[in-house]
Order: C-alpha cells, then sequence, then structure tokens
C-alpha cells in the first residue's frame, strides 16, 4: 500500500460529503485523512482526500469519485510537486519542571503555545505529515493529554490552478 | 435533452405538486408506475387530471419499481415509479438497486415527510436519499418547489444518458403543497457530468491493429450493446470481419441466435462453445460488458492468452476486473461503427479469411456440444422443453421476462433470440421476483407484444398481486410459471455440493400438497389459469393462451423437481472446468485440438501449444 493524496472539487450541495465517503467505505477504500472546505468559487467545494491504495485501486476510485454528478474534477497531488500540510492541536501534560523541555521542541518546529495552565501546555503546530509526526513523537514522552488533527490540505505548486481549469471545461 | 418545450405558457403559477406533473408531461413521460401515501399525496391530484401521463396502480410498490424497469428494457425509454416516503419509499430499493447493477434507466419519485419535519423520526421519515445512495446513477431530495421543474429535467437526462441507470427524487411534501412558478424548459446545470460518446481515433486504431494481428478473436458482447441500440452495427462488423460472437445474459438478443457465428452464452451456465471460445481465445473484442464474476470464472485463469480492447461508455468499468490493453470509452453504437470503418479501410483492414481455421473450430463446438438437456427418464415434463416450445410458438417478436434461477437461465438458453430488446432480465442483482411486474411494465410499453412472463413457483409467489394490476389496467400478459416445487436453482447447488440435503428448498406447489394451486390463484385474480403436466400436452396449451388476449392468462406446468441447468462451471473456478453434466467435462478431440493450436500460434504469438487445453478428465 501506498498513500495518495486526492484533491476532489465539487459542487458545493448539502449531502456532497456522505455521497463521497460512502463511496469510499462502499468500494473497500481506506480513507487515511479527509479535509472539506470551500474555495474561491462560491458554488465549488474542495475535498482533500489522503487514501492508502495500490496504483490499479486509485485508478479505480479516481474514476468512481469522476462518476459522481456532483464531483468535477479529480486530480492526484504528487508529494514533491505539492504542498500539504495539517494542523495540529495538541495538549501536553508540563509543569515548573518540563515546560521548559516542552517549549525548547514547540520552537525547534516553529510551532505556537496557545494556552497554558500550570499543568499543561496546549500547542498548535502546522506542517506536513512528516513533520507533525516528528513533533508528536518527542512530544510523547512528556505526556499527551489530548490531541486533535485536522485532515491534509494540498495545493500544488507553481502557477497554475486546478479550480480554474475544472470550471473552464464544466 | 430531448424535452418537448411547452412553447405555449411556459410560465404558469402552480402548486409544487402540479409543476411535478406538469414537468413529467414536458420530458415525455407517459406511464407512471406507482401507489399514493401521504407524503406524495398532493402530487396524485393534480395526476388525476393529466391527460398524457397514464398512472398505473400497483399493488406493491416493488412491483412499481421492476414495472418501470420493465418498460425500460422493453423500449429503451425511461421508466418512471412513483411511491411515498418511509416504507413506500424503501419498497422501491430492491428494484432500484436491480436497475443500478443492469443500467437500467428509470427515475423514481418519493414524497418525503415536510422539510420541517425532516430529521425529527416523523411518521414514515426514511432518508431514502441517503439509503439509495449506493444504488442510483444519482439522487435528489428537493425542499423547494421552485427546482422541481429542474430536477425533473436532470433526472431524466441523467437516467438515459451515458450509462444508464436509476435517478431518485425525493420531494418534500411542502414543496408539493407550496405556490411555484413553472418554467419550461428549466436551466439545467449539470458541471459535473459529461458522459464521454465518441471514442478516440487512436484507440480505435490501435484495437483495429490488435484484430488484425489476431487469429483467435471473439466478440465478447454485453448488455451495452442493446442499451446503445447497436445490435444493427454490430451485425454489420460481424459481416465485415466473420469473427465469432458470444452474448453475455445482458446481450441475449443483441446479435441473432440463429447466425452461424453466434456461439452463445458466455459464463457459469453458458454454452460450451462461448465458454471456450473466451478460454481459447488471443483477442477478446469487449463491447459493453463488464468481465462479471459469472461470465469470467476464476477471473486469473479467465481467457488466459488474449489480449483485451474492452469497450465501455463507463470509464470506471475498463481495467476493473481484467486489464485492458486498448481501453475505449464511448457509446457503443459510435464505437462500433467507427471499428467497421477501421477494419474494412485503411492500414488496418482485417481479412476476415485470417480467422477461417478458428472460425470452423469454434462452430465446430457448436455443433459437438449443443446446449441441451438429457431425455426424462419417465413421462415426466422436463422444464427445459417447455421453455423451448414457448420460444418455438411465441416466436422472436414476443417479449420474454424471466424472474431469477433456473427457469431463467433455461429462458436465456432455450429460447432463440433474434432481435435486441427482446429478453429482459434480472441480471446483476438477481432480483427474484422480477418476472411478473417486469412483465407487466414491457406490456404497457409494447402493448401489441405478446409478453410471457416465465416464472418460477419462488419467484412467482414474491411479486404476484401485481396480476391484479394487469387485470384491472387491461395489461393482459402470459405467465409460464415453471413449477418443480422448490427454490429450484438453491437445490441444485444442495444436489452438487451439499450432498442432496434438501434444506428450506422445498415449496410444497406441486409435489404432495398445492400450496398454492396457481390455477385457482389465477383464477381469483380473473386471470385465465391453465395447467399443464404431461409433454403431450404442452403445445396445446401454450397455443390455447395464445389465443386468449383479453385478460391475463397463467400456466403452471408441473414440471420435474431434478432438472439441472447445463453446463455448468462451478462457483469460483475456471472456466477451463466447465461440465456439460454431472461430472462430465467435454471430450476433446485431443490430436485435433493440440494441431489447431499448433498452427494458430506458430504464426501468431508464440505461447507454447497445449498450454490452455482444456481438463479432459471424465
Amino acid at each position: 500500500m501506498s498513500t495518495h493524496t486526492l484533491s476532489v472539487l465539487v459542487e458545493d450541495k448539502p449531502g456532497v460529503l456522505a455521497r463521497i465517503s460512502a463511496l469510499f467505505s462502499r468500494r473497500g477504500f481506506n480513507i487515511i485523512s479527509l479535509a472539506v472546505g470551500p474555495t474561491e468559487h462560491p458554488d465549488v467545494s474542495r475535498m482533500t482526500v489522503v487514501v492508502d491504495v495500490e496504483e490499479l485501486p486509485l485508478e479505480q476510485v479516481t474514476k468512481q469519485l469522476n462518476k459522481l454528478v456532483e464531483v468535477l474534477k479529480v486530480v492526484e497531488l504528487d508529494r514533491d510537486s505539492s504542498i500539504q500540510r495539517q494542523i495540529v492541536l495538541v495538549k501536553i501534560r508540563a509543569d515548573a519542571h518540563t515546560r521548559s523541555q516542552v517549549l525548547e521542541i514547540v520552537q525547534l518546529f516553529r510551532a505556537k503555545v496557545v494556552d497554558v495552565t500550570p499543568e499543561a501546555i496546549s500547542v498548535e503546530a502546522t506542517g506536513n505529515v512528516d513533520k507533525i509526526h516528528d513533533l508528536l513523537e518527542l512530544l510523547e514522552p512528556y505526556g499527551v493529554k489530548e490531541l486533535v488533527q485536522s485532515g491534509v490540505v494540498a495545493l500544488g505548486r507553481g502557477s497554475r490552478s486546478i479550480t480554474d481549469r475544472a470550471l473552464r471545461t464544466a | 435533452m430531448a424535452h418537448k418545450a411547452q412553447t405555449q405558457s411556459n410560465r404558469v403559477e402552480v402548486t409544487g405538486a402540479q409543476s411535478l406533473i406538469l414537468a413529467l408531461e414536458a420530458v415525455g413521460a407517459d406511464t407512471v408506475f406507482g401507489l399514493p401515501g401521504g407524503a406524495i399525496l398532493p402530487a396524485y391530484d393534480p395526476l388525476l387530471d393529466s391527460t398524457t401521463v397514464r398512472h398505473i396502480l400497483v399493488r406493491h410498490e416493488q412491483g412499481a419499481g421492476h414495472a418501470a424497469e420493465g418498460y425500460a428494457a422493453a423500449t429503451g425509454k425511461v421508466g418512471v415509479c412513483m411511491a411515498t416516503s418511509g416504507p413506500g419509499a424503501t419498497n422501491l430499493v430492491t428494484p432500484i438497486a436491480d436497475a443500478y447493477m443492469d443500467s437500467v434507466p428509470i427515475v423514481a419519485i418519493t414524497g418525503q415527510v415536510s422539510s420541517r419535519a425532516i430529521g425529527t423520526d416523523a411518521f414514515q421519515e426514511a432518508d431514502i436519499r441517503g439509503i439509495t445512495m449506493p444504488i442510483t446513477k444519482h439522487n435528489y431530495l428537493v425542499t423547494n418547489a421552485d427546482d422541481i421543474p429542474r430536477v425533473i429535467a436532470e433526472a431524466f437526462h441523467i437516467a438515459a444518458t451515458g450509462r444508464p441507470g436509476p435517478v431518485l427524487v425525493d420531494i418534500a411534501k411542502d414543496a408539493l403543497q407550496s405556490k411555484t412558478t413553472f418554467v419550461w424548459p428549466p436551466r439545467v446545470s449539470l458541471p459535473g457530468y459529461h458522459p464521454v460518446i465518441k471514442p478516440h481515433a487512436k484507440q480505435i486504431r490501435e484495437a483495429a491493429r490488435l484484430i488484425q494481428a489476431a487469429r483467435r478473436p471473439v466478440l465478447y458482447v454485453g448488455g451495452g450493446v442493446i442499451r446503445a441500440h447497436a445490435a444493427e452495427d454490430l451485425a454489420a462488423f460481424v459481416a465485415a470481419t466473420g469473427i465469432p460472437v458470444v452474448t453475455t445474459l445482458m446481450a441475449r438478443g443483441a446479435f441473432p441466435d440463429s447466425h452461424q457465428l453466434h456461439l452463445g452464452m458466455p459464463g457459469m451456465h453458458g454454452s460450451v462453445a462461448a465458454v471456450t471460445a473466451l478460454q481459447k481465445s488471443d483477442l477478446l473484442i469487449t463491447l459493453g460488458a463488464r468481465f462479471d464474476d459469472r461470465v469470467t470464472g476464476e477471473l486469473k485463469s479467465f481467457a488466459p492468452d488474449a489480449k483485451v480492447i474492452h469497450a465501455d461508455i463507463d470509464p470506471a468499468e475498463i481495467s476493473k476486473n481484467r486489464v485492458a490493453d486498448v481501453p475505449i470509452v464511448g457509446d457503443a453504437k459510435a464505437i462500433i461503427a467507427d471499428l467497421t470503418t477501421a477494419v474494412t479501410s485503411g492500414e488496418y483492414q482485417a481479412d476476415p479469411a485470417a480467422y477461417q481455421a478458428w472460425r470452423e473450430t469454434t462452430i465446430g463446438w457448436k455443433s459437438t456440444f449443443p446446449v441441451g438437456y438429457s431425455a426424462p427418464s419417465s413421462d415426466a415434463l422436463m422444464p427445459q422443453y417447455v421453455i423451448e416450445r414457448l420460444g418455438a410458438i411465441a416466436g422472436p417478436e414476443a417479449v420474454y421476462v424471466p424472474g431469477v434461477g433456473q427457469h431463467q437461465m433455461w429462458a436465456a438458453q432455450f429460447i432463440r433470440y433474434e432481435r435486441p430488446m427482446a429478453f429482459a432480465n434480472s441480471g446483476g442483482l438477481g432480483t427474484m421476483g422480477y418476472s411478473v411486474p417486469a412483465a407487466m411494465g414491457a406490456k404497457v410499453a409494447e402493448p401489441d407484444r405478446t409478453v410471457w412472463a416465465i416464472d418460477g413457483d419462488g419467484c412467482f409467489q414474491m411479486t404476484n398481486q401485481e396480476l391484479a394490476t394487469c387485470v384491472i389496467n387491461n395489461i393482459p400478459i402470459k405467465i409460464a410459471v415453471i413449477n418443480n416445487s422448490s427454490l429450484g436453482m438453491v437445490r441444485q447447488w444442495q444436489t452438487l455440493f451439499y450432498n442432496e440435503r434438501y434444506s428450506n428448498t422445498d415449496l410444497h406447489t406441486s409435489v404432495g400438497m398445492r400450496v398454492p394451486d396457481f390455477v385457482k390463484l389465477a383464477e381469483a385474480y380473473g386471470c385465465v389459469g391453465l395447467r399443464c403436466e404431461s409433454p403431450d400436452d404442452v403445445d396445446a396449451t401454450i397455443t390455447k393462451a395464445m389465443e386468449i388476449n383479453d385478460v391475463p392468462v397463467l400456466i403452471d406446468f408441473v414440471v420435474e423437481r431434478d432438472a439441472m441447468v447445463w453446463p455448468m462451471v462451478a462457483a469460483g473456478v475456471s472456466n477451463d472446468l466447465i461440465q456439460i453434466a454431472k461430472d462430465t467435462a467435454p471430450q476433446w478431440d485431443r490430436e485435433e485440438s493440440e494441431a489447431m493450436e499448433q498452427d494458430l500460434d506458430a504464426d501468431h504469438d508464440g505461447i507454447p501449444s497445449g498450454s490452455h487445453r482444456p481438463e479432459t478428465t471424465a
């Protein structure tokens, strides 16, 4: 298995998220992360779906997605030629004793402290999957009290826009 | 889109319900099969006044759904069914799933509870849009009356174009009741829907190149050829190339059974000639077929030496099960026409003589291993004989609509189909109960044709209530119940794979008891009921049924219960292991077979001969 990042442009209509997530589960594909939000076009939403599949099933899932009437475009974003980011909010056990060590890690990763109490620090970090993974690994020994992550969002590098192209053919 | 645009008064102030009926009239729907209830009630009021939309009141919503399918299968037009919210809608789920599997264009319209009540678990509320998401081509929930004309126009367009399929339109009761403006034609907006019709010229050339180079090509023809109205184009292609044809269960009638190059149906219960031709082929020219497991058997040993040209209007079917060497996306009619041009002129002109040896071999298989059945030990009535005679007497202009099971396979094997849309069945989903309501729908669509429902005693009891609909609405279908007093196909598997332990397959409809008595049941509904128990009476009984055209006729054919469907490839094994009867594999003339293979391989792909010889162990 290998992970692939798909950008899916969809019409912003009720039920479209259910339709897409149902398609993944019905066809037996495993979603690692999913992020949805509006785009620069008011009627178009963009989903970034990270899936764990081989090459041939990936082709099948892309074709099945394209068959959905409300799907405008499906693009696989290559890791090297795209910017991929996720956000994590994590609450770490940190008292007067360990706080400075935790802060040092936070600074190393250019993460932000967003809340502090005598027993804990809440940290916000943004980055690609690897960076987030490394940060969490280093923070783990101090005690993760609570953790929440967004799905990955991704944008192709360069000046071209997949939304422009999709809407022109639409 | 082919709407009849209403030039006069194309903006009218109406209710949502009136808007719905006006939209149905405008898209050209002439028949709706349905059953009213609370949430859809507002739509039934203006329906009463429509002069162009005929509503046929069914006895169960499943019947409405299958009737819409039968209507669509017999004509290619979009079938329409209607039901209320909750249980009405969920009763449509089976026919919708059926239509999805077999690419049947239908539009299902359901009432929904009032938009304010959605999500509150209101009386008769079910999230039918959510329920049908994975079994529809597309579906809608309408809560604003202004959207009704656009949604109906889009629904019919989506159902009928591209790969056809079911579309569900769920309309909230308050949307039906509120005031709106009916505007036709509406502004249709489907920015994400662009079915590819015209095939790519490069792919056509590449396909023609493979066809020219092949020595053992086979046309593997699926239901897409019928949906695309491409039977004539297919006939022209075969005339130009002399390439043998197999037609899948969904494609019966796409190519005339009487044609010498038609090798029959492939698959689990296919003919030896069709199954073997695919296995030994060096090129599958796949047209509107989808490498279904009932055709391929064990996938990895299916047609092991064949390159694959796969033409389908649905890109997702291509390379889904079997990787295609040449994928062609487009409408089958356009593809076959372009292919014919490509192989009859220019660089890749095909020479029919190049396939001569192969043609003779495949035709030889056809005569050596015809689809047949063993004569009965006593004077028992064989179901195959009944179906064979039915086809012979009713002829190729009739429409045949089987249920699901043994009788369906026999109807596919023993009736000779000469034209598309003469055969409608539940192929992909395998829905018992399809026959009577689908035959009813076909008869409504094609009132001048004889329509035979060929049903089993099990299937018939699932949907026979629609006989009432047929009698009351003057829809004189004919029903042949192939009554073996059993769930016959399940019983056959119990015979073959479960040591003859007949767990829960005895239906008591003829052996020992007669519950129900189908003749009395038919009479109770106001149909004519006939019974036939002897081979000597078969022709006379069928002829009598053919003469009754004012009411539905049912014949209870009491047949031998131990009859089995042969040939058979057991589930999950290689098609090389086809059996023509219990424990009997085809006996091949080994020397002849090897000689042929060496011959062909020598001037083609160099695959060692003998590597794909069928099993000869008996």
